[in-house]
């Protein structure tokens, strides 16, 4: 196919001066590679390094941007024009974190206190006073977030926010070190606040203790040079990204699951954000949670630890930030690899032609509803934990059915049978179908998938235990541990 | 060269002025030739980079292609483009010799406190690898 391909004005000296030439492809791909072959000092212009359009280079089939199109592959017809079309963009340099804001020197306390900062000559005074000058948020202080809020109150990091709604509990104990047993029950940015200002009485220590939302997050976020992602949840993560991109404000981020975690600092400038690596959240369920899934008690030392060193560089402006490259730690294999993230040039936030120009609803963006437990999939009969010891005392025979994992029931058990819900449809010869069942699991979620699969395998009279062992040691027997 | 009457001089510096803490941005009207520049008008444009509207501008394509059109009504040429860095000196970043263009004038104005300051004027050389300066210089007037 023959076809015109108009130059824009910049890059007519490149092209022998002309104002169109004529080439011939298929498809536009074909067509700017005939176009760059004749003309071979345009593709330093027209293509970034591998070989991408760059994102400035806008290509138009007649009166359509390929983007919309094909792209590439766009096909071509006789007679068509293809349109080279700048778009113009530019910008001034990044600052360092607010340089210009005004710090008093450091006092004869502080000079001692970081002490072997100032002896490096990659830190020294004027290092430990950006440290000062520098505002770093951090939404949740939970695992990721006590070894976080440890180090760089140490470091002396000037202000430090912290956004939690959580109250400690024993399960954070394994893990958030930012906390102790006296802490249990009280709200985490009390506790927090305490711990970080007897360890370092210089520095501002900001609370918020809320959610973090679509409604508050820009307003949170806004008086802070960085943001760092400590949640543990999906929804709270997209926020966060979305928030610090639409600021322009770096995220470093953080994240774990059992043996496994990664770090990244998205949102710098032009590198990738979240959404660019992950532009859709998994289907709600199928990446549990630290309560779901557990995980192990050095693990969040570990990734906080690297995510503050982050943090300390990209203040310090030393060195090479994690930027567009995710940093993947493996406990058990005890190694780092690296992935190198690109930019989405269609990601729908940070992209040059972005849709989301607001903060959305992230739970429904990510199908789950606010902190509820999702809704069970399925309603069968139920039995209470005191229903069930009244029945039991009353000498009734009642077949308990355990369908947890045997780690759990290690942990405690009703002395019910134990069938984990894996294994139930091979096992299901194992169990009585004419006499009474009740089934149980830790909290009542899979016991009630398992009543449901045995009413279709032809159960009649079985019954989930409501609550699940949770409720039988709040309504029974407080002897039994929860976990 | 790049000859900017004290009107357009003046247009950039209030366009810069009065978009801070933001970025302005515009294109540079004029005409090429063997002795240099002139930039005998401007079109101030709106800065599309909403997410980061204090560090970074954007001219969509759709802009480049209204303005060229405007520019030839009028039998000039569209020679360049004007934007400003709100607290930070009138020279180029990293970003914008990523971003930019060959044979086009960038003029950036710095704006200090809502105040503008310097003005100066850049070609991206034809390697790609950094900006030239380009000299600014004093034009009286519209030619008869």
């Amino acid at each position: 196919m023959a076809v015109k391909v108009m130059i824009p004005t910049p890059l007519r000296p490149f092209a022998g001066k002309q104002a169109s030439v004529e080439v011939d492809g298929r498809t536009v791909g074909e067509a700017l590679d005939a176009l760059t072959g004749r003309y071979q000092e345009l593709r330093k212009h027209l293509y970034a390094e591998g070989g991408r359009l760059r994102s400035f280079v806008n290509v138009y089939v007649n009166e359509e941007d390929i983007r919309h199109l094909q792209k590439d592959e766009t096909p071509l017809r006789e007679g068509d024009t293809i349109s080279i079309v700048p778009s113009i963009a530019g910008g001034r340099p990044q600052p360092q974190t607010a340089a210009s804001d005004p710090v008093p020197p450091l006092s004869k306390e502080e000079v001692l206190r970081y002490s072997r900062h100032l002896i490096m000559p990659e830190v020294g005074m004027e290092g430990q006073l950006k440290l000062k000058r520098a505002k770093v948020l951090l939404v949740g202080s939970g695992g990721l977030g006590a070894p976080l809020a440890l180090y760089l109150a140490a470091a002396g990091v000037g202000r430090l926010g912290l956004v939690d709604f959580d109250r400690v509990d024993f399960t954070n104990l394994q893990r958030q070190v930012l906390y102790t047993t006296g802490d249990v029950g009280r709200p985490k940015l009390e506790a927090a606040r305490r711990r970080l200002t007897d360890l370092n009485p210089e520095i501002q220590i900001d609370t918020y203790e809320t959610h973090l939302t679509s409604e508050n997050a820009l307003d949170i976020l806004r008086p802070y040079d960085i943001i760092v992602d400590g949640t543990d949840n999906f929804p709270t993560r997209y926020l966060v990204n979305d928030a610090s991109v639409l600021l322009g404000k770096p995220n470093v981020y953080g994240s774990i699951f059992r043996f496994e975690g990664q770090v990244s600092v998205f949102g710098a400038p032009d590198g990738p954000c979240y959404r660019c690596l992950y532009p859709e959240p998994p289907p709600p369920g199928l990446v549990p949670s630290c309560a779901e899934g557990g995980v192990l008690g050095v693990l969040p030392g570990i990734i906080g630890s690297l995510q503050a060193m982050e943090v300390l560089k990209l203040v310090l402006g030393n060195g090479n930030p994690l930027a567009g490259r995710l940093l993947v730690f493996d406990a058990l294999e005890m190694s780092f690899r690296e992935l190198k993230l690109r930019k989405n040039p269609e990601c729908p936030i940070c992209g040059p032609h972005r849709t989301i120009t607001e903060l959305i609803d992230y739970y429904e963006f990510c199908g789950v509803r606010g902190e509820e437990a999702p809704p069970p999939s399925v309603q069968v009969p139920e039995m209470t934990a005191r229903e069930l010891r009244e029945r039991l005392s009353r000498g009734e025979n009642i077949f308990l059915l355990d369908v947890r994992e045997p780690h759990e029931y290690q942990i405690c058990n009703l002395g019910g049978y134990l069938i984990p819900l894996g294994d139930l449809p091979r096992r299901v010869q194992e169990i009585n179908a004419s006499g009474p069942v009740v089934v149980h699991c830790r909290s009542g979620a899979r016991s009630a998938e398992a009543v449901d699969f045995l009413r279709k395998a032809g159960f009649s009279r079985v019954w989930n235990l409501k609550g699940g062992i949770l409720a039988w040691s709040d309504e029974v027997d407080p002897s039994v541990p929860k976990y | 060269m790049l000859k900017l009457t004290a009107e357009v001089a003046e247009r950039i510096r209030a366009h810069g002025a009065q978009s801070y803490p933001y970025e302005c941005c515009g294109a540079l009207l004029g005409s090429d030739g063997p002795e240099g520049r002139d930039a005998w008008d401007l079109v101030a444009l709106e800065n599309f980079r909403q997410d980061s509207p204090r560090n970074r501008f954007l001219v969509r394509p759709e802009d480049v292609l209204r303005v060229e059109k405007a520019a030839r009504e009028r039998r000039l040429d569209l020679i360049g483009w004007y934007h400003s860095h709100p607290d930070a000196p009138a020279r180029p970043s990293e970003f914008d010799r990523e971003h930019a263009w060959p044979w086009y004038s960038y003029v950036i104005v710095s704006v200090e406190a809502a105040q503008p300051r310097q003005m100066s004027s850049w070609r991206l050389t034809d390697d790609r690898r950094r900006f030239e300066s380009e000299e600014i210089v004093a034009q009286l007037g519209m030619p008869g």
